[in-house]
């Protein structure tokens, strides 16, 4: 099995291969001794070679999308293509100051100006900020953007959000950043927001309602219209997650769905990288009712030149979120993926997303696989729930998810959402084969059969992979966040 | 079809399987009035070869320039080695480190980057990244006001020299917990530790230094530490990484040192590519670490025994907390830290102390250049990698014909901080060599209205 010693493990003292920093310290002999460091840091020695191998073996530890299926459900796994990157990486891309005259510019500004005006068409809304630096950003954004148009109107007292028990996790942490309750209502047994609980819980507190759409069960909120009448009627706004929005793209639009605002994924829906955890962009769109108070910095058009516009443009803004402009490398990915994909794109994108989830769903339940919402239409993703399997043989969700680990797939996002027991929730994305969907259709069968015939056995899944299970007790309890042996490392 | 691998064949043998006709009949769930029929307001796509050449054109349209231009961002050597190993697709396309046997790579990673970055501040521990220093900053006032022994105070003490942008993100984001940041009382381009007599320290949470401040000047932080100390204030560092090369860490300030560090980690191998994506740097004490956002990761053992890392600490977190979490925080700069991971690894200690001098020496450089011309002087000293000088001219229109001679010149300090007057801050990297300090000198000289050096 692979594995690989700490890069401080790998350090000498006094080793020097590098030709990055400058062949002499330079005098600071002006500094007064008070202000200077006394210790080095304990930054590994090493030379390029150790450091190149060494990052490169590490790389060959993770599964990832480059290397294998993972069908991640909540994250939209697609390929990110490798031109995005490229080009996102051009020097005269990079070589960019974020505080440069915007003439020096306009080559970013315009490609940002154009991004807004694309993602104004696939959310059907009239003002774009692309300033949020992740979803949950997007979702502070937009809820502040609900909080101040309530303000504005001399509404003091609208400080609740309604959140579904099905929503991530994000949404009610969320609605806590920006000094709201959350109020979580329940879902139906068929997998839409219970409308009588919602009717309860509006009311002149309510600030708004954050909803997911196609909802993290995998279906369609049918109701959504009347969910937004709801809503509106007691004088709330309505917040649409854009987590799912691969499963419509052009197919339906937020705006018209009776959104206010929404916020999208790029990282998700417009394919820029998950980088092992970010950096993602979490977008907001508007309709004209929030647009004055949309995040800055926002691009707009001025005498033909594209300039960054700011608080002396936007008086009524909730603000900046950033230092700067937010992950602008990752806007230019999301806009390259855009431009290449054109309408008709967009529309397979979420068509053949659509294909693959009710294709696997359907292969699934033939041989037994409990489906969790079986007379709904799987949307971009669908849940299976082990509970049965569970109880009559003792594997678990978490069994199976290792176990698909050592036949070579990721496992799908598990024991989310919270509702259903024991469940995977499982996403395969347009941009895998057929033959890789029917190759996890027989992984999973292979596992249930030997969940059947030797439990033991699957529970001592993973097997194949650097580590096998981990001891998460021991890692919250005796916390190791640092690597403590610095000895030879400091010189 | 781009990146859809279904041949026809395929895509009827699954619309059999699943039992519609088409496509189309799978979104018959949508009700029809919310339906459409595609995007008419986006173009059609594009060939990979006309993308490459209309983004090709655009970067190429761009304006590159000599840039002494730092405030907050910063133009340093980046390895090539950095990026090829980072954007490798395991580290590249991987999703956050959940499965922890499918992700060794990532999160043995993150734990050398904690690591490395724990020790540059001389605290116990670090967080694997916030978005970027702005927020970090933000965070760390929320942290602080949950930890506070003056339990009751929403209120966080800041240094008037602190990023003004960074100040204005962090009003933005603490504005809906109520939490208000009251500026100190500054002289001399920093903070004036004889105005602290007159602060009521029971009303504050903690309080915050910029270490360089924005004006690259020198905080007596092991005075302004012992202090808060005293009056059971916490100590919130806002550090540059680089400098810490070079400058005492947070953990060494004052008797105690301070209690938690934060900032902006774009100067460890992120290039400016404008304004993002960057990330935040978070560090604290241990007894802090519940009060910590973002995600951690550990070191435990394997049920054979052997070595592995594994998230931890997540009952912190959104995704088990929901609303009691310590920050909706999800999705991090994972790529970023990544890289800044490499870059930390290439330099060493030895490495970045000397491109930390470097900085210094350099901008020492460019000061003692362009306060050759007449009427240029400096403002304060001592100074690490940026310095205030003030103009004979008004600065904007200093800049722009600076500018036009291909100089970013620095930042205008005027809107921001008044009392300063005609104010300019420049910077000089270790990158700026003696004949980019002399260009910037000569342009400088021969604007008009500048007097030319002897």
């Amino acid at each position: 099995m692979k594995r690989e010693d700490l890069i401080f493990e790998q350090s000498r003292p006094g080793r020097r291969a590098s030709t990055h920093a400058p062949a002499t310290l330079a005098a600071i002999d002006d500094l007064p001794a008070g202000v200077l460091r006394q210790t080095p840091p304990p930054l590994p020695e090493v030379s390029e070679l150790q450091v190149v191998r060494h990052f490169t073996r590490l790389s060959q530890l993770n599964f990832s999308i480059d290397t294998h299926f993972y069908p991640l459900g909540s994250c939209t796994m697609k390929y990110n293509p490798r031109v995005s990157n490229t080009l996102a990486m051009l020097p005269g891309f990079l070589a960019r100051h974020p505080l440069e005259p915007d003439s020096h510019a306009q080559g970013v500004l315009e490609s940002l100006f154009e991004l807004q005006e694309l993602l104004k068409a696939v959310t059907g809304m009239s003002g774009v900020s692309l300033t949020p630096m992740a979803g949950a950003q997007g979702e502070f954004a937009g809820i502040a953007m609900i909080r101040a148009w309530h303000l504005a109107r001399g509404d003091t007292q609208r400080t609740q959000i309604i959140v579904p028990d099905a929503a991530h996790g994000t949404n009610p942490a969320t609605a806590s950043m920006c000094g709201c309750e959350a109020i979580e209502i329940p879902t139906g047994p068929d997998g839409d927001v219970d409308l009588d609980a919602l009717r309860r819980a509006v009311g002149p507190k309510t600030a708004g309602i954050m909803l997911t759409n196609p909802s993290t069960l995998g279906v369609f909120e049918r109701r959504i219209s009347e969910i937004a009448e709801i809503v509106h009627a007691a004088g709330g706004l309505l917040y649409y997650d854009g987590a799912n929005l691969n499963a419509i793209l052009g197919r339906a639009l937020p705006a018209g769905m009776g959104f206010d605002v929404v916020h999208i994924n790029l990282h998700k829906t417009f394919s820029t990288p998950h980088g092992g955890g970010g950096p993602g962009a979490g977008i907001v769109a508007v309709n004209q009712r929030l647009e004055p108070f949309l995040p800055i910095p926002m691009v707009g058009k001025r005498d033909g030149a594209y300039v960054w516009l700011t608080e002396a443009d936007r008086p009524q803004t909730i603000g900046r979120l950033s230092g700067f402009m937010g992950n602008t490398g990752i806007l230019l990915r999301a806009y390259v993926y855009m431009r290449l994909l054109g309408a008709e794109g967009m529309r397979r994108v979420s068509g053949y997303a659509t294909l693959n989830a009710n294709y696997l769903s359907t292969r699934l339940a033939a041989p037994g696989f409990a489906i969790a919402y079986p007379r709904r239409r799987a949307s971009h993703e669908f849940i299976i729930s082990l509970k049965d399997i569970a109880r009559d043989t003792g594997a678990t969700a978490m069994d199976f998810a290792k176990a698909l680990l050592d036949r070579g797939f990721h496992a799908p996002t598990t024991y989310f959402p919270l509702l259903v027991p024991e469940c995977l929730l499982i996403e395969p994305t347009e941009t895998e084969t057929r033959q890789e969907l029917d190759a996890f259709v027989q992984a999973l069968c292979a596992i249930r059969d030997l969940a059947i015939s030797d439990v033991g056995e699957l529970k001592r899944a993973p097997q194949t992979t650097p580590v096998r299970r981990l001891d998460d007790v021991r890692a919250a309890r005796q916390l190791d966040l640092v690597w403590q042996n610095r000895a030879g490392t400091a010189n | 079809m781009p990146f859809i691998p279904h041949t026809d064949e395929d895509l009827a043998a699954m619309l059999q399987v699943i039992g519609v006709a088409g496509i189309d009949e799978l979104f018959d769930e949508i009700p029809a009035a919310l339906r459409v029929n595609g995007l008419p307001a986006v173009l059609p796509g594009m060939s990979e070869a006309a993308v490459v050449r209309l983004m090709s054109g655009r970067a190429a349209r761009n304006v590159d320039s000599l840039c002494f231009l730092g405030a907050g961002a910063y133009e340093h050597h980046i390895p090539a080695a950095v990026w090829e190993l980072a954007t490798r697709g395991e580290f590249y396309s991987a999703y956050t480190p959940y499965q922890a046997e499918a992700s060794q790579g990532t999160l043995q990673l993150i734990y050398e980057y904690q690591s490395m970055l724990a020790g540059l501040v001389d605290l116990d521990v670090s967080n694997a990244s916030l978005y970027d220093g702005a927020t970090a900053f933000a965070e760390a006032c929320l942290m602080a006001v949950r930890a506070s022994r003056n339990r009751n105070s929403r209120r966080v003490l800041v240094a008037r020299y602190l990023h003004p942008l960074w100040r204005r993100a962090a009003e933005a984001l603490l504005r809906g917990q109520a939490v208000e940041l009251v500026e100190l009382p500054a002289a001399d381009g920093r903070t004036d530790p004889g105005a602290l007599a007159n602060i009521d320290a029971r009303d504050f949470a903690a309080v915050c230094l910029p270490w360089p401040n924005f004006l690259g000047g020198l905080e007596p932080v092991d005075e302004l530490t012992d202090w808060a100390h005293s009056h059971d204030l916490l100590v919130i560092a806002v550090c540059n990484p680089v400098a810490l090369g070079l400058l005492k860490p947070p953990g060494k300030w004052g008797a105690q040192g301070a209690d938690i560090a934060c900032g902006e980690g774009q100067p460890l191998g992120i290039p400016l590519a404008p304004g993002g994506p960057y990330f935040g740097f978070m560090a604290c004490r241990q007894a802090l670490v519940r009060q910590m956002p973002g995600r951690i990761v550990g070191q435990t053992l394997d049920i054979e025994g052997r070595r592995g890392f594994t998230l931890t600490l997540q009952a912190r977190e959104q995704h088990i907390r929901r609303s009691k979490a310590t920050s909706n925080i999800c999705t991090n700069q994972g790529l970023m830290v990544t890289a800044a991971t490499i870059h930390l690894c290439l330099l060493g200690s030895e490495g970045l102390r000397r491109v930390a001098a470097q900085c210094h020496a350099n901008t020492r450089s460019l000061v003692a250049a362009l306060t050759s011309i007449d009427g240029v002087e400096l403002r304060f000293a001592p100074f690490f990698h940026e310095a205030v000088l003030i103009l004979p001219q008004p600065v904007a229109t200093v800049l722009a014909g600076l500018a036009a001679s291909g100089i970013l010149g620095g930042y205008d300090l005027g809107a921001d901080f008044p009392e300063l007057g005609r104010a300019l801050l420049v910077c000089a990297t270790e990158l700026r060599t003696a004949e980019d300090i002399e260009a910037y000198r000569r342009t400088l000289a021969g604007l008009p209205g500048m007097a030319v050096a002897a």
